[in-house]
């Protein structure tokens, strides 16, 4: 195996590790819930990252395979019964296959165009699930909690399994996502991005590659809901509004899109923004607004953006001046 | 050897090309010139695939390459660098050319594995010796000299292998001494790897120089075709092209 890959794997087993001890030294319940949402929505951003900073695909409609992910499993337990990891699976399956249909109509775009096609498509499918009220619960969500059957022991009904459960999904996802971004796939990714025209004079199905990126950005969106959905025991429109969307594209421009730990440092930001703004202000979407604007204009660039571009000049001030 | 039979293109009803009928023999070092606007970028992305002739035939070796597809073109042989260097400017020299091999042999979507395939980089290395660009490997794209990044743009085609390389104003832009170290460097490729080249150039020094045959488009026709000695004395092009250029300087 390549030393990168090692590392990552030596990386993910001690983040994992130090997740699983955190409430043993901290006991605290808000603690296990911040966690929690932190990984249904860290995976949602990372996998919206792939396809901004890694592809150039700037979609306003990913949060749809997160509302897909969400009721695909919330549905499949309470009306199926069948067991958690096979209802899971399922959900995958038909994560991806909806993200194929939208994304072979949509990736033929650029640009715009591709932005709010996802964006439209986003928008039919929450139509659907407000209007399709005998299946989805209308505007009321899927109501009634999702069952949540033990399964080879594990109990996700307990909070503390399913704080261990959300810590091994978000490791596991993140280092799929890791291993895609350092595949020869993820360097045709970043091409197209830099200059598509070039990579297809370099002989390269540009369609092809932004389809499967397509796809995987939607599978990894749709597990960050089925965490979600296990979370609050149920499915709500807002999780395929475009307002999820929206603060995917938040997460990642605080966190930055350079890295590929920028959108996970992002989305902690954004809910620790989130919980603290609330307690002292109604008024939590303006100075959720103030911040964010701050990072546009101020830093021009998400945080870790910043401190990696920092950490090169300071470090290797004759490689970046030689351009200039 | 690549030909090209009674070529014609137009836009909007401006012709750019005209009836265009030329040779270049296998193996050769041709320099097509003109004056600007006469055509010869059009005449390049006629024969590259990048836009659909009206008229005519272009033949690799007796195949029409009419009406395939630039990612065809490029399979068969026929490979490119731009007049304004088209490279990747988040990725370094080696990444960029790493990813290059890998997308020339159809690995372009292989998710099982991590960049860069030890197999790939044998030719990558291969072509940054080539031409000179191995000091700069881990140089990010963005920040090299605009020499470097011209090479960049041609290593880019050389990894595709070609049998005919086009060079699209492979000096444009530098200054007189960094021209030399390009077009030498051009020169030794072509000793090198016996393909097929045809390059635009605008420096007059360097075409009677170098090139073993010239090519002359004017208004989209071709004014005059032979070698250094045939077009320096040719009055037609001196009327056309080499007496306004040679005022200029």
């Amino acid at each position: 195996m390549r030393r990168s890959a090692v590392r990552d794997l030596l990386i993910g087993a001690v983040v994992l590790a130090a997740l699983v001890l955190l409430p043993v030294l901290w006991p605290s319940k808000a603690l296990i819930d911040f966690v929690i949402r932190g990984a249904a929505l860290a995976l949602f951003a990372t996998s919206l990252n792939l396809l901004v900073g890694y592809g150039g695909l700037v979609s306003f409609g990913h949060g749809m395979f997160f509302g897909v992910g969400a009721y695909s499993f919330g549905l499949l337990m309470q009306r199926t019964g069948m067991p958690i990891p096979v209802a899971f699976v399922v959900t995958i399956v038909v994560t991806a296959a909806v993200a194929l249909l939208v994304g072979a109509i949509c990736v033929r775009l650029k640009e715009i165009y591709f932005a709010f096609l996802t964006l439209a498509f986003q928008m039919f499918l929450h139509s659907l699930i407000i209007l399709w009220v005998p299946l989805t619960g209308g505007d009321q969500g899927l109501l009634g909690g999702i069952p949540r059957p033990p399964f080879f022991g594990i109990d996700l009904g307990d909070q503390r399994q399913l704080y261990i459960a959300a810590c091994v999904l978000l490791v596991a996802g993140l280092l799929l996502m890791r291993h895609i971004v350092e595949s020869p796939f993820g360097f045709t990714l970043r091409m197209i991005r830099d200059n598509a025209a070039r990579t297809g004079f370099l002989g390269v199905e540009i369609f092809r590659i932004k389809l499967v990126a397509f796809v995987l950005a939607g599978v990894f969106a749709g597990i960050g809901g089925v965490i979600m959905s296990l979370f609050v025991s149920g499915a709500y429109p807002e999780f395929a509004y475009w307002t999820m969307s929206g603060e995917g594209i938040f997460m990642i421009m605080l966190g930055g899109i350079t890295t590929f730990l920028g959108p996970t440092i992002g989305t902690v930001i954004l809910l620790l923004l989130n919980d603290f703004v609330t307690r002292f202000t109604e008024h939590h979407g303006l100075m959720l607004g103030a911040i964010i604007l701050l990072f546009a204009l101020g830093l021009r660039r998400g945080i870790t953006d910043f401190l990696v571009d920092h950490w090169r000049r300071t470090r290797t001030p004759a490689a970046t001046r030689r351009g200039h | 050897m690549l030909s090209v039979e009674y070529l014609s293109k137009s836009f909007g009803g401006v012709a750019a090309i005209r009836d265009v009928t030329l040779e270049f023999p296998t193996g050769s070092l041709t320099a097509v010139i003109g004056p600007n606007g006469a055509g010869k970028t059009t005449f390049f992305n006629l024969i590259s695939g990048a836009i659909v002739p009206d008229d005519g035939r272009v033949l690799l070796d007796g195949t029409d390459l009419v009406g395939m597809s630039h990612t065809e073109i490029v399979h068969r042989g026929v490979a490119r660098a731009f007049q304004v260097a088209s490279i990747f400017p988040t990725l370094t020299v080696a990444e960029t050319l790493d990813a290059a091999v890998q997308a020339h042999r159809g690995h372009a979507g292989v998710l099982g594995r991590r960049f860069p395939l030890a197999e790939c980089q044998e030719r990558s290395r291969e072509v940054m010796d080539m031409l000179g660009l191995a000091d700069e490997a881990d140089t990010l794209s963005a920040n090299l000299s605009h020499g470097d990044q011209k090479l960049l743009d041609i290593a880019l085609a050389l990894i595709l292998q070609p049998r005919v390389l086009l060079l699209d104003e492979p000096t444009a832009g530098m200054g007189p001494e960094e021209r030399w170290q390009m077009i030498d460097k051009v020169y030794r490729l072509w000793e090198r790897e016996k393909m097929t080249v045809i390059f635009i150039e605008h420096d007059m020094d360097i075409v009677f120089k170098i090139a073993g045959s010239i090519r002359v488009l004017c208004y989209g026709r071709v004014l005059a075709e032979g070698t250094a000695e045939q077009i320096r004395g040719n009055p037609d092009v001196i009327a056309a092209y080499l007496g306004t250029e040679t005022r200029g300087h």
